[in-house]
């Protein structure tokens, strides 16, 4: 997983909307209703939170049968289990895929998505067309992003309207025994976590 | 009104404005009650700075997608969840 963050502005370019939140929070420094380090935390907070969170949850899952039903039945106590307490009060609803069933999340009226464990959305998750096309027409959606929805199974559609997050429990690919609970971790992707693809198992090379 | 697992419901058709946690596409569909989330202050009234109390019972609620659109194209096992509060739901008596 890199380091890298490719939602950082381009240094110079300041949209309007950016320019407004900086207004917004310099006249709520000045009044007092925020402090300078509580803006620092809340930035720390957020950096901290990214897809590796949500792919040490999936791992731990894939290789820890009783950390896995906790997953699923509550998602929060899971996520504190690993030390990644989330602050936002909303729930966390953990969907387990299985040969059977897929799940795609989605938010329809905004972009609501487990932020407090994997940080800020992809600018795609938040885009009108992924909003309205994931409810109405979701295996071509999955399938745009690489997948092909089991035939013969479900295709489960999360809309996530009110205050529960979710985030997808992806099946755990074959041909994966013999790698470690890291190893794992590196093949669960954002895009999987969101129900739009799948972990693959890593490419072997040099087979005869 | 409260609702038991299983109860068939319809989205209220309201075109209730403002800060509304019911979408557009599931008005006047419906569904079943899968399970109660929990109870929540009232995002209605919450995001225009108001306490939300009392707290609302929220649903998980189901929907086949067959259900919601016309030209739905998978098979007609595929379903969509969505969070539902208790305000929006009317029992279905429906036959079908």
């Amino acid at each position: 997983m890199s380091d890298h963050h490719s939602h950082e502005e381009p240094v110079g370019i300041t949209s309007p909307y950016a320019a407004r939140i900086r207004s917004i929070e310099a006249l709520l420094l000045e009044k007092g209703i925020l402090t300078e380090p509580e803006v620092q935390d809340s930035i720390s907070y957020m950096e901290a939170r990214s897809p590796a969170n949500g792919a040490k949850l999936v791992a731990r899952a894939w290789v820890d049968p009783d950390f896995k039903a906790l997953l699923l039945s509550d998602g929060k106590a899971a996520a504190s289990e690993l030390g990644m307490a989330p602050k936002h009060p909303a729930e966390l609803i953990v969907v387990e895929n299985t040969p059977e069933v897929h799940n795609l999340i989605v938010c329809t009226l905004c972009s609501c998505y487990p932020r407090a464990i994997l940080g800020r959305p992809p600018d795609w998750y938040k885009s009108f067309e992924y909003r309205s096309r994931a409810v109405k027409e979701p295996r071509a959606v999955i399938r745009e992003f690489g997948f092909e929805p089991p035939e013969g199974g479900e295709v489960i559609v999360h809309d996530s309207t009110a205050d529960v997050r979710y985030m997808v429990l992806p099946m755990r690919p074959t041909d994966t025994e013999d790698l470690s609970e890291e190893e794992l971790a590196e093949l669960v992707t954002r895009d999987s976590l969101v129900g739009v693809n799948v972990p693959r198992a890593p490419s072997r090379t040099g087979h005869g | 009104m409260t609702f038991e697992p299983g109860a068939r419901v319809r989205v209220l058709p309201s075109e209730k404005p403002g800060h509304v946690r019911t979408p557009a596409y599931l008005k006047g569909k419906v569904g079943w009650v899968e399970s109660l989330i929990g109870e929540f202050p009232n995002p209605e009234e919450l995001a225009y700075g108001h306490s939300g109390l009392p707290e609302r019972p929220l649903y998980k609620v189901g929907f086949r997608q067959t259900d919601l659109w016309q030209d739905y194209i998978g098979p007609a096992e595929d379903f969509l969840y969505a969070d539902i509060y208790e305000h929006w739901l009317e029992p279905e008596r429906g036959t079908t």
